[in-house]
């Protein structure tokens, strides 16, 4: 079949293009390497709707992000994802140097168009954040700032686009791009293709690699890594706002903030690595992170850590967004370098990248049925015992709580399991559901999460993986002729 | 909202004792919530012996010690709930529950709280590296190889020598995996004597004390841990990093008692024990609400839980009848060499007063000491004393009635 557009990656950028996309009459079928969405920059994510007062004036960054903040809360409501708009500090530890830097990000935000900054003293900023450390000297406050959580949005985004129509090929890495009769060729490692008549790269930390396969390399990418603790949701509250260091040139420091899903977060460090395959945490890395967050807030109780895990930002040659047609290869749209803030932008890129997909020739017919809403996947956990009592009569897997520490039922398991995009290994019912996320990290629920996906989706037990690939979770049938 | 006088969280080997011993202290309204299918808990995948011998004097396995249990429970006419989750206890002892058939909520008299312990897990280790699937606590692996019948992994090592990590390496081995080493931060391991001959030396597997491991690699299945000795504050020394090619890494690193419940009702925890405060009937500082069993405090012993669900059982019932009584509040303290002691309070001085206690670090032959701000009260000789096994003081009526001031218990090296 032949597409209209051919997207390549399902991480946010991707899942919310299509879902734009999928507001129109147009085919669209998204490639993905991974066994599910979100499995890279989406996936390890500091979760921040930043304010907007960062990106330098005049940049793609500044604008998308600019115009990037409300549309993503009314796509978070549209979509049910976690989020809150929390507001966030950049925290100054006394010196001048930072004190100027937080006066040059004021004035930034003023030109970019940052509603309601405030520069605030260190005693007004712990005013009304308690735990703020005694050696913040002065904040910047920017109170349109939010959390959301990353993945969700771009599962959330991903089925929605898909209960619209669109197409999700999954564990298909792209190997070998082709230009003829007008269309691209997209060829997977095992020799499936997919044919489309436009085709955005959104691969990510990747993008480079899939811009030079379709003729257009003119940009590469520096995979930075940024290694995380997540802490019990007992310390959630130790803050209400995310609060930044002063940046430097290596990122927006180390935050420490709150989660959409009410955990808190700490992080990132930021070191260029050699593959964006690194996943790796280190005894180093994790050790500046305690040294860092310590420096914001002296309580942050580091004994309540329940996982920790490694993120890759994709950061471009250009220092900005790539996010154009191009220049030799007609029907390619770049949307390379998407690093901070991508996520908090994920939305005005989306749009912006269906422009110029338009001004490419793409015709935009609207379809009567769009439906933008998704259902919310929490709804259960929101309710009133009353309601939830009702709810269980008519849906019995309601009553059977199978993550005990989050309070997940097995109805919501099989929801994850066979809502679109549908959840096919363990991590992604994790990640849907939260079944296995919490203080014991699956040790309770992993053996009953293993059995329903097998049951669900008619695979033995030794088929059921982690994340895809090799990734089993068993070895074999004990008993059985080996 | 129906009513019942005494509401088990939990029918584990502590549920089900504290039930059966309510009812025959005169309670016959008791009823056991319990999230799986069947009575037993963590029992019925602990399908090794070794269960029993103190308090039932005989040599069974966890599904065959549990039985005699349920069987108890069943004889009584005692209600089970199972399938049944409790989601929340109030203060006022309003137990909250869900099931298939819907939310369930029961106003208890008295409320015994027996939800057990789970596994520390690798988060909470902060162990560097990679994130690949083959990596499972003790119990896990034992719930998926045991109750499930599927072998997880075929060559393992094992962080962490607390018994569930030693029954696991010998359980791995029956089917045929490879252990290649059990590595233990610690000088010492924190498992039974009995295990560490039993699971490990006899089947030649290497146990490595003070021994880490450092860094975990592999991007879709693990494909091995790099391993180092660790100095006196538990450092990893770089010198001493070895590879260890594996497909699994299973984690015995310590049980961590389930108070979820337990702190949204507003009972007070111990930070050492991580269970709740409680007095010599195992009653928390929320009148009416009882704790006993792995959610008290770890034990080691079965049989000991069944014991002092026992006390708790007798005494819930006890306040069922209205016949507690509380005379005085008398504190014990832990002293020199010893972790803590429990209870945390005394309320009466009507009978014996069973002190339970764990030391700090291995010893070899001592003296504890039980005294008061002024004088000994007891003392007991042991040949030798191991965090892993928990030690049982005895403090008689008479000596209680005169005490002043708190209870220290304290050991002395001999």
């Amino acid at each position: 079949m032949l597409y209209d557009v051919l997207i390549i990656g399902a991480g946010v950028i991707g899942s919310m293009l299509a879902r734009e996309l999928s507001r129109y009459q147009l085919s669209v079928c998204v490639l993905e390497k991974e066994n599910d969405v979100a499995m890279g920059a989406t996936h390890a994510n500091s979760g921040i709707i930043h304010g907007g007062y960062d990106p330098v004036p005049g940049t793609l960054k500044a604008k998308m992000n600019t115009d990037g903040v409300e549309p993503l809360f009314q796509a978070a409501r549209d979509l049910h994802v976690p989020h809150r708009r929390n507001g966030s500090m950049v925290c100054a530890f006394g010196s001048d140097a930072e004190h100027a830097l937080l006066d040059e990000l004021y004035e930034q935000g003023q030109v970019n168009g940052t509603p309601d900054l405030r520069i605030l003293s260190g005693d007004e900023a712990r005013a009304i954040e308690p735990k703020l450390s005694p050696e913040v000297s002065r904040v910047l406050h920017v109170p349109n700032a939010g959390i959301i959580g990353p993945y969700d949005l771009a599962i959330a985004a991903m089925g929605n686009a898909m209960d619209n129509g669109a197409v999700l090929l999954r564990n298909f890495p792209v190997v070998e791009i082709r230009r003829e009769d007008a269309r691209f060729v997209v060829t997977s490692e095992k020799g499936d293709c997919a044919e489309g008549r436009y085709l955005v790269n959104c691969a990510g930390a990747y993008s480079d690699r899939i811009a030079a396969m379709a003729g257009d390399g003119f940009y590469t990418i520096t995979p930075r890594a940024g290694e995380y603790m997540l802490l019990d949701r007992a310390e959630g509250d130790t803050v209400s706002h995310t609060l930044f260091q002063c940046p430097t040139e290596d990122g927006k420091g180390i935050l420490v903030s709150p989660t959409a899903h009410g955990n808190l977060l700490v992080g990132p460090t930021a070191k260029k690595v050699a593959s964006p395959e690194h996943h790796d945490t280190t005894p180093e890395g994790l050790a500046e992170v305690t040294r860092l967050a310590a420096k914001s807030v002296p309580s942050v109780n580091f004994r309540q850590v329940i996982t920790s895990f490694t993120g890759i930002r994709a950061t471009g040659s250009t220092g900005d967004f790539i996010l154009e047609a191009s220049k030799t290869v007609p029907g390619l749209i770049h949307a390379g370098g998407v690093e901070s803030p991508g996520l908090t932008c994920s939305v005005s890129i989306a749009r912006y990248l269906t422009g110029i997909l338009r001004e490419e020739g793409l015709e935009l017919n609207e379809k009567s049925d769009w439906n933008g809403v998704r259902e919310d996947t929490h709804a259960f956990q929101h309710m009133t015992d009353e309601e939830k009592d009702a709810f269980i009569r008519e849906h019995p897997a309601y009553g059977k709580i199978v993550c005990r520490c989050e309070g997940i039922t097995e109805g919501e398991i099989l929801d994850a399991i066979h809502r679109n995009p549908p959840a096919l290994d363990m991590d992604g019912v994790k990640r849907r559901t939260r079944a296995g996320m919490g203080r014991c990290q699956g040790g309770f629920c992993g053996p009953y999460v293993m059995a329903l996906i097998s049951r669900e989706l008619g695979i033995p037990m030794e088929e059921v993986t982690k994340k895809g690939g090799d990734s089993r979770m068993l070895v074999e049938r004990i008993g059985e002729d080996k | 909202m129906i009513c019942h006088d005494i509401v088990i969280v939990g029918g584990g080997p502590a549920g089900m004792a504290a039930a059966a011993a309510a009812y025959d202290a005169g309670c016959h309204d008791v009823v056991i919530l319990d999230r799986e299918p069947q009575l037993g808990g963590i029992l019925m995948q602990c399908i090794h012996n070794g269960f029993g011998l103190h308090k039932l004097g005989k040599e069974l396995t966890g599904p065959e010690y549990a039985a005699v249990y349920a069987e108890m429970v069943e004889k009584r006419g005692i209600r089970v709930y199972t399938e049944t989750m409790v989601t929340h206890v109030s203060p006022e002892r309003v137990v909250t529950s869900q099931n298939r058939q819907g939310i369930l909520k029961i106003q208890a008299k008295a409320v015994i709280l027996a939800m057990g312990c789970r596994e520390r897990s690798r988060g909470a280790l902060n162990i560097a590296g990679s994130r690949p699937a083959g990596i499972y606590s003790a119990g896990t692996a034992q719930k998926l190889v045991n109750c499930m019948g599927y072998q997880v992994g075929r060559r393992v090592v094992i962080l962490g020598s607390g018994d569930i990590g030693l029954i696991m390496a010998r359980r791995m081995s029956f089917e045929g995996a490879k252990v290649e080493a059990v590595c233990e931060v610690m000088p010492y391991s924190g498992g039974l004597t009995r295990n560490i001959v039993q699971c490990l030396e006899d089947f030649g597997i290497p146990l490595y004390l003070s021994t880490t491991v450092v860094q975990i690699h592999g991007r879709d299945r693990l494909e091995g841990v790099t391993i180092a000795q660790v100095d006196e504050n538990r450092r990893p020394i770089d010198e001493t990093r070895r590879y260890i090619p594996c497909d699994t890494l299973l984690l015995s690193v310590g049980l961590i008692p389930e108070n979820e419940l337990t702190r949204a009702a507003g009972i007070p925890i111990d930070p050492v024990t991580n269970g709740a405060l409680v007095d010599e009937n195992c009653q928390t500082a929320v009148p009416g609400i009882f704790a006993c069993g792995n959610v008290l405090q770890v034990h080691d012993l079965v049989d000991y839980v069944s014991e002092e669900a026992e006390r708790a059982g007798i005494a819930a019932a006890g306040l069922v009848a209205g016949e507690i009584s509380d005379d005085v509040e008398i504190a014990t303290r832990a002293g020199n060499g010893v972790r803590y002691v429990l209870p945390q309070k005394i309320r009466s001085t009507a009978q014996e007063v069973s002190l339970f206690l764990r030391v700090s670090q291995p010893f070899g032959r001592v003296r504890f000491v039980v005294e008061d701000e002024e004088k000994v009260l007891a003392t007991a000789t042991r040949l030798r004393a191991a965090p892993g096994e928990m030690e049982k003081l005895n403090l008689p009526a008479e000596k209680l009635s005169s005490v002043r001031g708190e209870i220290t218990v304290r050991l002395e090296v001999l």
